[in-house]
């Protein structure tokens, strides 16, 4: 019960995959327009998280090891239409909101990055508990950068309206380039709370973090290439 | 033709699907530390998306629709993908070690950048023909590479500059990326 409370707490703060393995990014900054849609996304996102840690480390014994990326990928895809199909059928609004963002959860790298770094290796029960973490702790992420970008651009939260009336929304932040603007904030924030912890931890970059999905995600192995490329060149 | 040609600007320069739809994120910030790379990276990307937009437009016209499995398609078209990504390489490998060496590190890469699957689901969604998919899909990817590239090249200069402490590394990156993507709204007057 223990082990399951630490994984909880892992991926809701420890690791939360937003703000400190800054993983999924697409998501993140395309559905985050208004708090709604970012709670419907991170929700969503996190039954499918569940389930597929669940079925994956029940097969992890099953799954050979040459071919777990494309199992993995099945069983994520398979749990990703079968949310769509429900979304579409209880939630049509947000479900139209939402749009491509759906299916595409299939290759959002937090799932694969969690399939490959700890559900295969871990027992069900835990795995549940690493998926709820690390789905919640995405959709805190997701409705903390919804809700600046709703209150700056359009001066609500959750479809409330919040600022007084003579508030002229700036609404450049729910478009496009707002999305950038505000994420750059909250990591250059997150930068300056770090460097006064330690100091020689590497600044902000996906570098280090995206590695848990190195084999198939945002390109761990990439970025290590060309890290060490980059230390060649200064040697 | 026009149709044609306004699918093109639309998809390459009005709705970049990295600085409008977000799509392709992870390479865009992470592959684009040098010009030299983002080309590279860029190639890659217009190889694998315009071949799978034609390849998986055919089996949605000709194998999910007629049997009446649409409800498939994100299974499908993400294992076509990885599956298409890995003959790519292969066939590449053998048969043109140039191109290989060249596309090398970034064809591997490519099988999870969600612009890939994100340009094959929005061929379905519009409906598009395959004719009409392919040209989304070499447009998409033409875009892409316009946006990596000009990224690495701003990137370069900056290497330079006094940059606040707290903003070094990624934030200013989202900061560049953010400015170009107001610069890009400039051409949504052009439809």
């Amino acid at each position: 019960m223990n082990k399951a409370g630490e994984r909880f707490l892992n991926g809701l703060i420890k690791e939360n995959p937003t703000f400190v393995l800054m993983l999924g990014m697409c998501p993140t900054m395309a559905v985050t327009t208004s708090c709604i849609n970012a709670v419907g996304m991170g929700l969503s996102t996190t039954v499918v998280l569940i389930l597929s840690n669940m079925v994956i480390s029940a097969l992890r014994k099953v799954i050979p090891d040459k071919v777990r990326i494309p199992a993995f990928i099945v069983i994520i895809a398979s749990f990703v239409t079968i949310v769509e199909m429900l979304m579409k059928g209880y939630l049509p609004d947000l479900y139209s909101a939402l749009g491509i963002y759906i299916p595409l959860i299939v290759v959002n790298c937090i799932i694969l990055g969690r399939a490959e770094a700890y559900a295969y290796k871990s027992p069900v029960f835990p795995s549940m508990f690493d998926g709820i973490g690390m789905g919640l702790g995405f959709t805190l992420g997701l409705t903390c950068i919804g809700a600046v970008r709703e209150l700056i651009g359009a001066g609500q939260i959750f479809g409330l309206q919040v600022m007084p009336s003579s508030y002229e929304p700036v609404t450049l932040f729910i478009l496009a380039p707002g999305a950038f603007f505000v994420l750059a904030v909250l990591v250059a924030v997150q930068n300056k709370v770090r460097a006064g912890k330690n100091t020689d931890k590497a600044v902000g970059s996906c570098g280090s973090s995206c590695q848990t999905c190195s084999v198939a995600g945002c390109g761990g192995h990439f970025y290590e290439a060309e890290k060490t490329t980059a230390k060649e060149d200064k040697s | 033709m026009t149709e044609l040609l306004l699918i093109a600007i639309g998809s390459a320069l009005v709705n970049n699907v990295v600085l409008s739809q977000f799509l392709g994120l992870c390479p865009f910030l992470g592959v684009s530390k040098k010009v030299e790379t983002a080309t590279g990276m860029g190639a890659a990307v217009i190889f694998v998306i315009t071949l799978s937009s034609a390849v998986t437009g055919a089996i949605y016209q000709f194998i999910l629709e007629p049997l009446d499995l649409k409800y498939l398609q994100t299974i499908v078209f993400i294992l076509v993908i990885a599956a298409l990504v890995q003959f790519v390489e292969m066939f590449l490998k053998k048969s043109m070690p140039a191109l290989y060496q060249a596309l090398g590190v970034y064809l591997p890469l490519i099988t999870t950048n969600c612009a890939v699957l994100g340009v094959a689901l929005t061929n379905v969604q519009k409906s598009y023909g395959i004719l009409s998919g392919v040209v989304n899909g070499l447009a998409t990817s033409v875009g892409f590479t316009i946006s990596i590239t000009i990224l690495a090249g701003l990137r370069e200069k900056m290497e330079y500059n006094d940059v606040p402490k707290a903003f070094q590394g990624m934030p200013i990156v989202l900061v560049t990326a953010g400015l170009m993507a107001i610069a890009f709204f400039g051409f949504s007057g052009l439809l």
